[in-house]
C-alpha cells in the first residue's frame, strides 16, 4: 500500500476524478506544480487533505499544510510515505 | 494628481525601500518606477497613445504592477483581468474596449493568443518571457512582427514621457459581471481613484511603514487597491499568488512582520479552519479588513480571539465606487453584523423604490455619493442610466448600488441582499445569467437556471439546475467540464442536480427567483 507507485497511481487518480476539468492530469510531470497548473485551488488543496486522511492512515496537522509536502505528486508521494511508514511500524510492533 | 505621481513621489522619497515582495524578491521603489518607465516607452513607441485600453493579465507578480504604472505614464487606460478568465470572455472584452494593447505572462498565452487574433484593435502584445517579447500588429497587412526585447530596449529609462493626461482622464477599467450575462467595464478616472484611495488609507491609518500581505487578486479591485493605496504612501505589499495554503501565508505574516491583512469571508473561514492556531501569534499585524460579504458574527469573535492585538474592520463596497462603508473597529462588539457608515469624503443613505431619501431605522436601496463614483459603464449609456442617477445637485450624479440595506437607529448599516440576481460566492461577483449561457450552449441541455446555496467557506456556492433533451444524455462531470472551459473558476458551478422540469411564469420564463428563494429556505 506504501509503495510510491501504488500511491503516485492512487493519488493521480483522485485528482483526474476530481480536478480533471481544470487541465490535463494523466500527462502532468510528477513536480510539476499543481497550483500554478491551475490543477488545483484552495478549495482543491482541502478536498486533497480529506482524500489524504481518508485514504492513508494519516493524519495532517496545520503546520504540514505547505506547498512543499502538497503542491506536487511527487511531494505528496514522499509526504505520505513519511507519514505512513512508522505507522506502520508501529503496527508491526503492535502485531 | 494622477495615479501614476503615486509612485513617482514614492520613488523620489523612498528610492531603496522595498516596494514588493513576489516570493523571495524584494523590488525598491526606484527599481519598480524605472520598470515602469521602461514600459511606458516601449508602449508609447509600440503605438499606445493617451487614452488608449491596454488589458493587463494581472497575475500576482511584479510585471503587473509595473505594466499597471507603465501603462498610466504612457497616458493610457489599464484594465487588470483574472487570469483564469477563458478565450470567449477575453475576446469579448478586448472587442468591447477596443483594447490597443495586450500584456501577458507568457503562460497564459493558449488564453491570449487566440482571443488576440478575433480582436483586429489589439496591435501590441507584449509578452513576458525570458527574454520579453514584443509584437506589433501591421496596420497595412495585419501581420504580426514579433521582437525579442533587448538590453537597448530596456537600457535606463531617461525618466518620465510627456504624455499631456490629466486626473479627469480615465485611469481604468474594471470588468465586472453584468445581470445581463455580459461583463462592463466600470469607468474609473485618475480622481476617482486617487479619492477613493485617500479615503480609505485614511480610515484605516495607514503610514509608509505598513507592510500589506495581499492574497487577493490584482484583477479584483480589494486587491488591486492593496498595491494602489501602499504606493500611495510608501508603504510594502507582500504578494502571494494564492490563500491555499494558509499556514504559509501565516509564516509569511509572521517572517515579513506584515502590519495589514485584507480578507474575503472564505479566507477567514480557511484560516479558522486550522486547528492548531495559537492565539497572539501575529503580534505586528496592526489591523484585518473583511470585506465583500459580512463576517458570520461567530468568526469576527474567532478571529479577535486568535489576533487579540490587531484591529478588525468591517467594510463594504462595489466596484462601481470601490469602496462606500467601514466599520469603525470601536462598534464591532456592539454591532457585529454592521458594514457601518460611509468612509471619509462620502456620504450614503437609503432609498425607497421611489427614490425618496428615507430616515435612519429604515430598509432600502443604497445611494452613494461622492468622488469616487464611477464615470459609467464603457459605452453602456443604458446600464449607466440605471446605476447613475440625478443626486442632490443640478451637476451631479449619485450611484445607485443595486444593493439592499436596513439601517439602525444611529444610521449603521446591514447589507440585507441584492436587488437584482447576481450571486456573491468567494468575494466575487457572479452573474447567473452569464452561467446560463454557457450551459445553453451545451448540446443536451433543455433548460437550466443557475442559483446560490449558502455554504460555510464559499459564502455562497454556484448550483446548476439542468433539465436535459433526455434523461442521462449529459452527466455532472460533462457539465462541470464544459463550463470550466468557458468560465473562470469562481463562476464554475461547484453543484449540478437534473431536474425534471423547472418552475416557470405563464410567458414561459423560468423562475429562477423562486428557485434561489427555496434554496434560502425561503418561501414566495
Amino acid at each position: 500500500m506504501f509503495n510510491p507507485i501504488t500511491i503516485e497511481t492512487q493519488v493521480r487518480a483522485f485528482i483526474a476524478e476530481n480536478f480533471h476539468y481544470r487541465g490535463e492530469v494523466e500527462s502532468l510531470p510528477a513536480t510539476a506544480s499543481l497550483l500554478e497548473s491551475g490543477l488545483v485551488d484552495s478549495m482543491g488543496v482541502l478536498e486533497l487533505v480529506t482524500f489524504l486522511e481518508s485514504t492513508f492512515p494519516l493524519q495532517i496537522a496545520d503546520d504540514e499544510m505547505m506547498p512543499e509536502n502538497l503542491d506536487t505528486i511527487a511531494a505528496i508521494v514522499a509526504f505520505v510515505r513519511r507519514k505512513c511508514i512508522p505507522h506502520r511500524e508501529v503496527l508491526a510492533n503492535a502485531g | 494628481m494622477r495615479v501614476e505621481s503615486f509612485l513617482s513621489n514614492s520613488a523620489h522619497r523612498y528610492p531603496d525601500k522595498s516596494a514588493l515582495v513576489v516570493g523571495k524578491y524584494r523590488t525598491s521603489y526606484a527599481e519598480l518606477e524605472r520598470l515602469a518607465d521602461r514600459l511606458a516607452a516601449i508602449l508609447m513607441q509600440a503605438g499606445v497613445h493617451r487614452g488608449d485600453r491596454v488589458v493587463i493579465m494581472a497575475d500576482s507578480s511584479v510585471l503587473t504592477v509595473a505594466a499597471i504604472f507603465g501603462t498610466l505614464k504612457a497616458g493610457a487606460v489599464f484594465s487588470p483581468i483574472n487570469p483564469s478568465i477563458k478565450v470567449d470572455k477575453l475576446t469579448y472584452i478586448l472587442n468591447n474596449c477596443r483594447a490597443k494593447a495586450v500584456i501577458t505572462p507568457a503562460n497564459l498565452l493558449s488564453v491570449v493568443a487566440p482571443a488576440v487574433d478575433q480582436a483586429p484593435s489589439v496591435a501590441v502584445n507584449l509578452i513576458d518571457d525570458l527574454p520579453a517579447v514584443l509584437g506589433v500588429r501591421s496596420e497595412r497587412n495585419g501581420q504580426w512582427s514579433m521582437q525579442r526585447l533587448t538590453t537597448q530596449h530596456l537600457a535606463p529609462s531617461t525618466g518620465a514621457v510627456p504624455h499631456g493626461g490629466i486626473d479627469v482622464d480615465l485611469a481604468m477599467l474594471i470588468y465586472t459581471s453584468g445581470s445581463t450575462g455580459f461583463p462592463k467595464g466600470v469607468m474609473m478616472t485618475h480622481q476617482n481613484v486617487v479619492t477613493a484611495s485617500t479615503s480609505i488609507t485614511t480610515y484605516l491609518e495607514n503610514t509608509s511603514n505598513d507592510i500589506i500581505l495581499n492574497a487577493l487578486p490584482l484583477s479584483f479591485d480589494y486587491g488591486l487597491y492593496q498595491v494602489l493605496m501602499a504606493v500611495q504612501l510608501g508603504a510594502t505589499v507582500i504578494l502571494e499568488k494564492s490563500f491555499a495554503y494558509p499556514a504559509a501565508v501565516l509564516q509569511k505574516l509572521r517572517q515579513e512582520r506584515a502590519t495589514g491583512f485584507p480578507l474575503v469571508p472564505t479566507m477567514a473561514a480557511l484560516l479558522l479552519r486550522m486547528k492548531e492556531l495559537e492565539p497572539g501569534s501575529l503580534p505586528h499585524l496592526r489591523y484585518i479588513t473583511n470585506t465583500a460579504a459580512a463576517l458570520p458574527p461567530a468568526h469576527i469573535a474567532r478571529l479577535q480571539q486568535l489576533f487579540p492585538t490587531t484591529t478588525m474592520y468591517s467594510m463594504y463596497g462595489l466596484t462601481e465606487c470601490k469602496r462606500c462603508t467601514y466599520l469603525p473597529p470601536a462598534q464591532l462588539a456592539d454591532r457585529p453584523g454592521s458594514v457601518g457608515i460611509a468612509i471619509p469624503n462620502t456620504e450614503v443613505y437609503l432609498v425607497d423604490d421611489q427614490g425618496q431619501r428615507l430616515p435612519a431605522g429604515a430598509t432600502g436601496e443604497l445611494v452613494i455619493r461622492g468622488g469616487h463614483v464611477m464615470q459609467g459603464y464603457w459605452e453602456d449609456p443604458e446600464a449607466t442610466n440605471r446605476a447613475l442617477r440625478p443626486g442632490p445637485n443640478p451637476w451631479e450624479k449619485v450611484l445607485y448600488s443595486g444593493d439592499l440595506f436596513r439601517s439602525d437607529a444611529e444610521g449603521y448599516l446591514y447589507f440585507i441582499g441584492r436587488k437584482d440576481d447576481i450571486i456573491k460566492t468567494r468575494g466575487e461577483k457572479v452573474s447567473p445569467k452569464e452561467v446560463e449561457n454557457v450551459l445553453y450552449a451545451l448540446p443536451g441541455v433543455r433548460e437550466a437556471a443557475v442559483i446560490g446555496v449558502p455554504d460555510p467557506i464559499l459564502g455562497m456556492a454556484i448550483k446548476a439546475m439542468i433539465v436535459l433533451i433526455e434523461p442521462g444524455v449529459l452527466t455532472e462531470r460533462e457539465i462541470i467540464t464544459h463550463c470550466a472551459r468557458h468560465l473562470e473558476d469562481f463562476m464554475v458551478p461547484k453543484i449540478v442536480s437534473f431536474c425534471w422540469e423547472l418552475p416557470k411564469t405563464d410567458s414561459g420564463k423560468i423562475r429562477r427567483s423562486q428557485l434561489q428563494a427555496e434554496a434560502l429556505g425561503a418561501s414566495l
